[in-house]
């Protein structure tokens, strides 16, 4: 009766109309053991479909990263771009300092080259006196 | 949505995804590497999962496309994959080797199926999916995937009678 029954079940397992509650009750039979020796093909089959369903998937996924790293990514170029600002700053204000020291120094040695021709030619001053305190002395 | 979150909603049909994957590249290794690519891309997208109706099959399609690809470049590149890790994890008891080895007949079988016919027999009788689940995750219609299945469950009924009536080809 029941063998009957399965056999049936069979015929439309194979044309593919049988539903997916009748396809278990094919199952469960076939997984019982005590099954008519002309239908052991299908033990196999069954017990394979059975055990392949046992497999799991088992490695782990990385999930933490990506994802927020965008959002420290913005305040960290703020950050850099505020000490850029501070610092920058700074640095430019000293090479302003230094250009003019550079520069008062430039016009203090113009200053001082010019002041030196001048004193050169004071050197005929010394000359004058002489002169006169000669002309003094002789008479 | 949170990792946790996330899990849960993955959890149940994670190992789905990897069988599946399993049986299209067959080396478990690929199969592995395939379906964390999927978790990951799922996971970058998980903002937008919840407008998905249908989590699960969205990831089975995806599988299926990732796998697909995954072989067609392999194809394409002249590589050829060897398939060396049949080893059953628990096959321990000398009386269940026999059983275990004509088990095994099965899977080898499935392995020389066309690829749609692969994907039938893998989703009905294994993961038990009806044909409109089957029918989007394939591409196809009801009826053509009523067919493919049929004829995939007549060869592997018709090789394992064959192995059964000479022995161990």
């Amino acid at each position: 009766m029941e063998l009957h029954n399965i056999e049936k079940l069979l015929e439309k397992y194979l044309e593919a109309t049988t539903t997916v509650a009748e396809e278990e009750t094919l199952r469960t039979y076939f997984l019982k053991g005590d099954i008519a020796p002309h239908l052991k093909e299908y033990t196999t089959m069954f017990q394979y479909f059975s055990m392949a369903k046992e497999e799991q998937f088992t490695k782990q996924v990385p999930l933490k990263p990506r994802k927020s790293n965008y959002k420290w990514l913005s305040v960290a170029a703020v950050a850099v771009l505020v000490f850029g600002i501070y610092f920058g700053k700074d640095y430019q204000e000293q090479k302003q300092a230094e250009y003019v020291l550079n520069e008062t120094e430039k016009a203090f040695q113009l200053i001082a080259q010019n002041l030196n021709k001048g004193t050169e030619k004071l050197v005929y001053l010394g000359k004058l006196e002489e002169t006169t305190n000669k002309i003094y002395t002789n008479n | 949505m949170k990792q946790t979150e996330f899990l849960n909603v993955v959890l149940p049909f994670k190992d789905k995804l990897f069988r599946l994957a399993k049986r299209l590249l067959v080396s478990t290794e690929e199969a592995e590497d395939a379906t964390q690519e999927i978790l990951l891309k799922l996971w970058s997208k998980n903002d937008r999962m919840k407008s998905y109706d249908n989590v699960e099959a969205f990831a089975m399609t995806m599988t299926k496309n990732f796998c697909l690809d995954r072989l067609k470049s392999k194809q394409a590149s002249n590589l050829k994959l060897v398939h060396s890790n049949y080893t059953d994890t628990n096959a321990s008891l000398q009386t269940q080797v026999e059983v275990k080895d004509s088990v095994s007949w099965v899977e080898k079988i499935m392995e020389s199926l066309p690829e749609n016919q692969k994907m039938a027999l893998q989703l009905r009788d294994i993961e038990q999916y009806d044909f409109d689940e089957i029918g989007k995750l394939l591409e196809m219609t009801p009826v053509a995937v009523r067919v493919a299945l049929s004829r995939a469950r007549k060869t592997v009924r018709e090789k394992l009678m064959e192995k059964h009536n000479y022995g161990i080809a």
